[in-house]
């Protein structure tokens, strides 16, 4: 038996009983970054392949919401930080040892980058619009005739979004949960699968619904390997990291997480799609409304039982 | 260049919180919260049991995660090998405690990230940090390692001693007599 007792007190906001300092505003941001990741890198993937007409909604309507959506994500961010007035901070220093500081970087780049790729497009999807001052019309046409660098620049940063925010947790060995590599290439997946849903919810065109639902279920399937790789890691691996999978197996998150993000978010969107493709059900916007929220609670699942899982058990 | 280091004898720890109370003093630390605190720590069976106390606080560690993750570099590694938070580059964003394995870091009611300074202040005049000073049982003790002749080295060399959580590779500074 060992029992550790704190005698002299201490019950500090949002340290103890367990760690709690990241609340609803941090899965929000790391949801609404995949998406974005997900919505700019097939839009740009397929600019590049020169398929803008063919494919409307995937390269030109859907990035219109990106910037919106970014915004969003960044006043999610903001409302975190307990020091708000010194959020200029981030930006008076680069520490390369730090993903924050590569996130915030590559916020600071992507931002604008996904306001620029908007305003490429709009006139394609609102034939009426106008830019009100000249210059700002130069500007648009100068990226458009430049178009297919601005889009290799966005896509690039589109991964780095992707990415890092799960390599922002998984850095942090003092949460065994979070401290695997698989997060990153997970929360990329996730990402780009829950940006593939949004296209689906917005398309209107047949051949453009098949291309997306073939993209998902692709996804999915590897989302799927991923998760059960890493729980294949956690289980083959230090008592820390048995403990953190077992708040999956058994323990308070088991419902949540089979339930919701990997029966509702991924099999079970992942076998409608199939049958969609495979013309056997008529297609409907639900499998992709599920990927959706299965993609918001596997990120608020994630970033809640990594703040449980400690070294101490 | 010195080390700083704490060495901590647990056979003398009787789990007064002294040095809780006295640093709470010295450093103006905001009701409930504290930089240190008093563990006790029981293994065995009983009536086989064995009990160590410890004063705890940051480790000041020699590979600091906090430091690394930290996106301003407000969390740094002063002088002497101490961590600190450099107050007016924290924005909060709260890497740094996620990262610290001890959870010894806490956010201060102002705003930005606060822990066990090892009472810098007082080590730059010549003196020992608050806690130390206060003990009543003598158990805390602190100087630099890379002296040989320090108090600290020379309980190191001559006691058994463990450090806490030494398997998540930060290498702490605080070290448990035993």
């Amino acid at each position: 038996m060992r029992e550790i007792t704190i005698t002299s007190g201490r019950n500090m906001h949002l340290i103890d009983p367990h760690l709690s300092i990241w609340g609803w505003q941090i899965p929000v941001y790391l949801f609404i970054g995949g998406l974005v990741s997900g919505i700019l890198f097939f839009s740009t993937l397929y600019y590049i392949r020169g398929k803008a007409d063919e494919l409307k909604t995937i390269v030109r309507v859907t990035p219109l919401l990106a910037p919106i959506l970014l915004a969003l994500g960044l006043l999610a961010l903001f409302l975190d930080l307990e020091y708000k007035l010194h959020v200029f901070r981030f930006y008076t220093n680069i520490r390369l040892q730090s993903p924050m500081s590569w996130g915030s970087w590559t916020l600071a780049a992507i931002f604008p980058l996904s306001i620029i790729w908007a305003a490429m497009h709009i006139e394609h999807v609102l034939p009426n619009w106008k830019w009100r001052y000249h210059w700002l019309r130069t500007g648009v046409t100068f990226f458009q005739k430049n178009g297919k660098i601005v889009a290799w620049i966005v896509m690039l940063y589109s991964i780095l979004l992707g990415m890092y925010t799960g390599i922002l947790l998984s850095a942090f060995n003092a949460r065994p949960l979070w401290n695997t590599s698989i997060l990153g290439p997970l929360f990329l997946v996730s990402g780009l699968s829950t940006g593939v849903a949004l296209n689906i919810l917005l398309s209107k065109n047949h051949r453009e619904k098949h291309l997306l639902n073939q993209i998902d279920v692709m996804a999915i399937g590897v989302e799927v390997f991923l998760i059960i790789h890493m729980f294949m890691g956690f289980l083959a691996s230090t008592q820390q990291k048995i403990e953190a999978a077992k708040m999956f197996l058994g323990g308070p998150y088991t419902a949540g997480f089979w339930v919701f993000v990997f029966g509702l978010g991924l099999i079970l969107p992942a076998l409608a799609e199939l049958l969609e493709v495979r013309g056997k059900i008529t297609p409907t916007r639900v499998p992709s409304l599920f990927v959706l929220i299965g993609g918001l609670i596997l990120r608020f699942i994630i970033v809640q039982a990594g703040q449980l899982s400690h070294w101490t058990f | 260049m010195a080390r700083y280091a704490m060495v901590i004898d647990t056979k003398r720890c009787v789990g007064c919180a002294d040095c809780v109370v006295a640093c709470e003093t010295e450093n103006n630390v905001p009701e409930g919260y504290c930089r240190d605190w008093i563990v006790q720590d029981v293994r065995g069976e009983f009536p086989h049991l064995q009990m160590e106390i410890r004063s705890e606080r940051c480790n000041h560690c020699e590979n600091p995660p906090c430091v690394r993750c930290c996106p301003t570099g407000a969390s740094h590694v002063e002088v002497g090998g101490i961590v600190l938070v450099d107050h007016d580059e924290c924005t909060g964003c709260k890497a740094c405690i996620a990262s610290c394995p001890y959870d010894a870091r806490f956010v201060h009611p102002e705003g930005y990230v606060d822990k066990c300074t090892f009472c810098i202040h007082r080590v730059k005049e010549g003196r020992d940090p608050a806690c130390v000073e206060v003990c009543p049982t003598h158990c805390l003790h602190f100087g630099d390692l890379d002296d040989p002749d320090s108090e600290v080295s020379k309980l190191l060399k001559t006691r058994p001693y463990h450090t806490l959580l030494p398997e998540a590779g930060t290498k702490p500074k605080v070290f448990y007599l035993i």
